[in-house]
């Protein structure tokens, strides 16, 4: 039985209703922006991360490394982009 | 009629008029000379419906030519309007233009295509594979980028031009300021050729990732191949930036959202940010797959292995990574402070070193080489001090301070051209000459062809070096005249000079190829160069499925191993071949994203919901399609080789 049920998927399938309903709650609670934007945030890398992993079989084929390199390599330029933007956009502009 | 005159040039000239008549007579002749050489099926058989790699290649390599032409002749009327002081041979309008189109042509519509030439003809037959990982996605990356170039090819006689320059800074490009539909057509082109780019870049990725013949480890990948790889992944994360960029920027001019305006919320300098978040990779994806194909020329023309691989490749992987964060000094003088301008210049002047590795790994490999200066040699040995000149006053404007001096002056211009020509325009001409053997099966005349290169060499630093000066003495880029009294005339005077000579060498160009096509010998086998990488073991002109049996790998030079180190590089027996079946949708939906565009420029919307529909129709149709490919039979292939090969087999 346990080797019929996909309880990987299941579980996936359970946090990530948790997660939207984490993200919808701030729509009903009055909160301050940054608090807002922070629970969004996380819940959506999290929610992001899981169905890569979980929905879209990141690590479970042979090219595991090319995969998770690709990931990294992607999430290092969005990251160096985004804060690189608001560096010069907001933070470093006079 | 009133429907027809959104189609009016707003600013028409002399010249454009007879631009019209000149493409109508043109268009007019290719179609009769096709219906009377009876060409109609040979073109969509063989041509247009084609999956294969090899004729992709050769098709972006003639658009890349065409487009080298089209922005050579902007280039020579901008010189010839910069000639003299007070010159009235075009007026501001239309030099603002003339400069766009050069800079959008150039980069987009010829240095892209250029690479992907070269990128599409030689990197699966260095890898030994019969063909790319998604041929029909090949096919339809190439019309999406040919129909993106004649979009903004025709925009000059159908709507205007677009004026806003190559980097089309917003708020400048907004509908406010620049009235005609020249900016939509602008955004629409590189919309779909950078669609096309992008397709591009996951197919090369796949290809070099999964097809690799056996034996052939990532560091058994020839040097070309490595930099295309390096490069695609650099597509592959830039490109989706231009996407968004040029998807908010159509959403302002037609839609009248607010993202790059100056009020209601909008970021007037978000625009300038985003465009060089892509541009400076793009300038990396540019450079590095010429990189490559110097790495191929310097060691096979020095008669050794490539000095310092691992630490070529390693410089490339650092370059990749690096490129994206230098792009704030596009912008230094835009308003950020010195803290942020000094981090980009920092993460600038890094980029240099693994530049600078590079370069000492050429010249290691020439170092006590057996050096045969053939044209493509030549053109190697001439980058490698002009593309110096370029990188050293890079490295000066990197230098954020000192760029408020250099800023949007004329010393920019001769910097980025004197990166550009010697870094992309040398190895994609070296590049021609190198696998021209390869690709028609004989070579190009060597005397004209070194002619050729010395020309055009010795023209570049005429036209550019006297820019570092005038640029210096405060002549802005993109005025359209100046007064006698600034003192610039004599330094344009000798740029015009040199781009006369650079007319004169690329007119040389073709004249080596017709001459060679009519005298060259065509016997020239299909390792002329006695070169070192797996693309000469195959045929002159190269068989359509590539290899006949699948090569067997055991260090980056395969085919050196195999004439002088007893290398068995076919141990397999001949086995029937599956090739993918040719295909007209890619063609059929190029011409609807043409259509498409060119809806969206003139704000029809009836056409554009319909051509809309007809992109999904297309790609519905290739999800519920059923194409197996094909196999080419062991007999067929037998004598195909034994035809082409004679007696070698």
């Amino acid at each position: 039985m346990s080797d019929l049920f996909p309880m990987k998927q299941v579980m996936g399938f359970g946090v990530s209703i948790i997660l939207t309903i984490i993200a919808a709650c701030v729509y009903f609670f009055n909160l301050s922006f940054p608090i807002t934007m922070t629970i969004l945030l996380v819940t959506a890398f999290i929610q992001a991360g899981l169905q890569l992993v979980v929905f879209m079989h990141a690590g479970e084929t042979n090219d595991k490394p090319a995969i998770y390199t690709n990931i990294y390599y992607g999430l290092i330029i969005a990251l160096v982009t985004i804060f690189g933007t608001l560096l010069c956009m907001i933070w470093g502009y006079i | 009629m009133e429907y027809f005159e959104r189609f009016a040039i707003p600013h028409p000239s002399q010249a454009i008029y007879a631009s019209m008549v000149a493409i109508g007579l043109t268009v007019i002749a290719i179609i009769v000379g096709l219906t009377y050489f009876k060409k109609w099926g040979y073109l969509w058989r063989e041509w247009l419906t084609t999956v294969d790699h090899k004729r992709i290649g050769i098709m972006y390599l003639i658009s890349a030519l065409l487009m080298l032409f089209r922005g050579g002749a902007d280039a020579i009327m901008m010189r010839a309007q910069m000639a003299v002081p007070d010159n009235t041979l075009l007026d501001a309008q239309h030099y603002n233009e003339i400069f766009t189109t050069h800079g959008t042509v150039m980069i987009i519509f010829m240095a892209m295509p250029f690479i992907m030439a070269f990128m599409n003809y030689i990197v699966p037959l260095q890898i030994g594979a019969r063909d790319v990982a998604f041929p029909r996605l090949n096919a339809l990356s190439f019309w999406l980028f040919f129909m993106g170039a004649m979009l903004l090819n025709i925009s000059f006689v159908i709507g205007g031009s677009p004026d806003a320059g190559w980097t089309n800074y917003f708020p400048l490009a907004n509908n406010e300021f620049s009235q005609s539909v020249g900016t939509n057509y602008y955004l629409f082109a590189l919309q779909i050729s950078g669609l096309g780019t992008l397709i591009t870049g996951i197919n090369m990725i796949v290809t070099i990732l999964k097809m690799r013949a056996p034996g052939m480890t990532l560091m058994k990948m020839p040097m070309f191949t490595w930099s295309s790889l390096v490069a695609n992944v650099i597509i592959v994360f830039a490109f989706p930036v231009l996407t968004v960029a040029l998807t908010m920027g159509t959403f302002d001019r037609l839609f009248a959202t607010n993202f790059f305006t100056t009020s209601d919320g909008g970021m007037d300098m978000l625009w300038a940010n985003f465009f060089w978040v892509w541009g400076h990779p793009e300038v990396y994806i540019l450079i590095l797959p010429a990189f490559g194909i110097y790495s191929e020329i310097i060691s096979t023309f020095s008669g050794r292995n490539l000095y310092g691989y691992k630490s070529m490749v390693g410089s490339m992987v650092i370059i990749s990574f690096l490129s994206f964060l230098v792009w704030t000094h596009h912008f230094f003088t835009m308003g950020q402070g010195a803290l942020t301008n000094s981090i980009f210049s920092i993460t600038t002047m890094a980029i240099a070193v693994p530049t600078g590795v590079k370069i000492f790994n050429w010249l290691f490999t020439l170092w006590k080489g057996k050096i045969v200066f053939t044209t493509p040699m030549l053109y190697s040995m001439l980058f490698i001090p002009t593309f110096t000149i370029g990188g050293v006053t890079g490295v000066m404007l990197g230098m954020s301070a000192a760029d408020y001096q250099y800023h949007n002056t004329m010393f920019l211009v001769a910097h980025f051209h004197m990166v550009i020509i010697p870094g992309v325009v040398f190895a994609m001409l070296a590049g021609l000459h190198y696998y021209w053997p390869k690709m028609f099966g004989f070579m190009l005349n060597e005397k004209i062809g070194k002619w050729t290169a010395w020309i055009i060499a010795i023209s570049t630093l005429l036209a550019f070096m006297p820019m570092f000066v005038s640029g210096l003495d405060g002549q802005a880029r993109r005025m359209y005249t100046y007064s006698a009294s600034t003192g610039f005339g004599l330094w344009n005077m000798i740029s015009f000079i040199g781009a006369i000579g650079l007319t004169i060498g690329f007119i040389l160009l073709v004249y080596n190829v017709i001459y060679s096509i009519r005298y060259s010998p065509r016997n020239v086998g299909s390792d002329p160069w006695d070169a070192r990488t797996l693309e000469w073991a195959t045929p002159s002109p190269v068989p359509y499925y590539n290899f006949a049996k699948v090569p067997h790998v055991i260090s980056t030079e395969a085919l050196w191993d195999a004439k002088y180190h007893q290398h068995e590089l076919f141990p397999e027996p001949y086995e029937k071949i599956h090739m993918p079946n040719n295909s007209g949708v890619p063609f059929l939906l190029g011409c609807i994203f043409f259509a498409w565009g060119f809806s969206f420029v003139f704000g029809m919307w009836i056409p554009t919901i319909l051509t809309t529909i007809g992109i999904f129709i297309c790609m519905a149709h290739r999800s519920l399609e059923k194409d197996p490919g094909h196999y080419v039979p062991v007999e067929k292939v037998k004598t195909t080789e034994s035809k082409l090969r004679g007696s070698q087999l």
